[in-house]
């Protein structure tokens, strides 16, 4: 393993990345040169319009999606290298998805202890107990022994941002979090999101929540046609745009 | 009070028909022990089913296997000497399909016997290898649906944590995909048992041709095969109820 990483210093360096190919309707970019650096502790949030590549850029990064071109280094290595075992670089890049994705066939604590006692070879006990904390931090404990489908989609994606944390991952990636969740349920999430904020967890986030970005990113990200348009603080991106096509976004979202 | 007359002329010719009937039946199944034949064929049947299933079990498994593998990552994988296997495997596989899928089972029975297996003595054996092949391959696309049938969002969950394409398949993907292969299987062993029915093309005496030699032994065709089909009903019907058993198990433990 590289050494340990401080806070500060660069987690994810991403240089040129690209995702080009061709269907009916021509070559298409999806990902156009992508340049950018993720420091620990750091919450990027990426925002553009829908089809802009924030997604596949988000899900580039662990290879969910493989990209055409440019590097991706994590902790010192190429992501993209065959020599390195992305699955083990994927043990420390934590994932949450639109739709959840728990695995409806495991109960709450099954669904949070099968990768640290498959992957980390964690005893049962001491799974549990990581598990039970975890599940305390986001007040839903009592819930360990039910099932996905007894839960509410805002306690789903609790549930959901635990088990990628019981990995004890160094990022994690944050794909749409609270597009799929009724209104009244988007609070809790950010709740959680902002609390493990807090704590120091490097975080990417793609988001449509604008006031989370303000109130919570270090630094975002403004994507459009698979580009990064514009990049800097939330002050500066939404006080003070500069790009006519992030003006017109934000005044179309805010 | 209510009398029913009854006209004696009618009871009588209805105990005639029933001292026909009872002849026929002796006939045709206590005379010279003819019973035996149906017996014998539905214990011939039920073996040629029984390792059919399980042949095509393996071959299935192995087929949707090579199908779904191929079908998900191959995209993933780099170009080398595992990405040409796995497209050569799934050629031949698809080849497989297409070809038992495409072709009558009594022509493939017969091709079998006839054929490949000229020159074998053991009649059983090739029908199973027949039936066993060729159920493989409708039992490789139930699995195979059955794994498709799963959202792409658990695999994705899955490989996210940092299992590998193995391991999702294995804790993740299979465990929910049981759910909708275990009744098609079953519903696949219903049909198995009614197809072997051919093998009487072949000279293979299973229920079918049981009930027709008996046939050819009497000249009365009505009760021998009314067994067999009465045979046949009674072994699906026991199947079915117990495909459904084993849905409704499956659907309450989904919660």
């Amino acid at each position: 393993m590289s050494a340990e990483i401080k806070t500060g210093e660069v987690l994810i360096s991403v240089k040129d990345l690209a995702k080009h190919y061709k269907n009916k309707a021509g070559e298409i970019h999806a990902l156009d040169g992508i340049t950018t650096d993720i420091k620990k502790g750091e919450v990027l949030v990426i925002i553009g319009p829908s089809g802009s590549g924030k997604s596949t850029f988000l899900r580039s990064l662990n290879l969910l999606e493989r990209p055409t071109g440019g590097t991706i280094t994590f902790e010192g290595q190429d992501v993209m290298s065959p020599k390195n075992d992305i699955n083990k670089l994927r043990q420390k890049m934590g994932m949450v998805f639109q739709h959840f994705n728990l695995f409806p066939h495991l109960t709450i604590m099954d669904n949070m202890t099968l990768a640290p006692k498959k992957l980390l070879k964690m005893s049962q006990e001491e799974a549990e107990k990581k598990a039970l904390q975890l599940l305390e931090r986001v007040g839903l404990q009592d819930r360990a022994d039910t099932y996905p489908s007894q839960l509410s989609g805002g306690q789903k994606q609790r549930i959901a941002i635990v088990r990628a944390l019981c990995m004890s991952p160094d990022v994690l990636l944050f794909d749409e979090p609270t597009s799929a969740l009724d209104p009244e349920m988007v609070g809790e999430v950010l709740d959680v999101m902002k609390d493990l904020a807090k704590t120091g967890m490097t975080m990417a986030v793609v988001t449509h929540e604008m006031g989370f970005a303000k109130e919570v990113a270090s630094r975002v990200i403004f994507m459009d046609a698979g580009k990064i348009v514009e990049e800097g603080t939330p002050e500066e991106i939404f006080d003070n745009p500069q790009n006519e096509r992030l003006k017109t976004f934000l005044a179309k979202v805010l | 009070m209510f009398y029913c007359k009854v006209d004696y002329r009618v009871l009588l010719s209805f105990s005639d028909w029933l001292n026909k009937w009872k002849d026929r039946l002796y006939l045709n199944f206590v005379a010279s022990g003819r019973y035996k034949y149906l017996v014998r064929g539905l214990w011939m049947t039920l073996r040629i089913t029984f390792f059919a299933v399980l042949l095509g079990i393996a071959l299935g498994v192995v087929a949707a296997i090579i199908r779904s593998t191929h079908d998900k990552i191959i995209e993933e994988i780099r170009p080398g000497f595992g990405k040409f296997l796995l497209r050569f495997f799934n050629l031949i596989v698809k080849l497989y399909l297409t070809i038992i899928r495409g072709t009558p089972v009594v022509v493939q029975l017969m091709i079998m016997y006839y054929v490949i297996f000229a020159s074998s003595t053991n009649a059983m054996m090739v029908a199973i290898l027949a039936f066993g092949i060729n159920s493989g391959a409708y039992v490789a696309e139930i699995i195979r649906s059955g794994i498709m049938s799963i959202d792409a969002g658990q695999f994705e969950a899955g490989r996210s944590l940092g299992f590998n394409y193995i391991q999702t398949m294995i804790y993740i993907i299979i465990p929910q995909a049981i759910k909708n292969i275990l009744p098609a299987l079953a519903n696949e062993f219903i049909v198995l048992i009614k197809e072997t029915s051919i093998s009487g093309y072949v000279g293979i005496m299973e229920l079918t041709r049981g009930g027709d030699v008996i046939r050819s032994r009497t000249f009365d065709a009505f009760p021998p095969l009314l067994a067999v089909a009465i045979i046949y009903l009674i072994i699906v019907v026991f199947f079915t109820k117990l495909v459904s058993m084993l849905e409704r198990r499956m659907r309450n433990s989904e919660r």
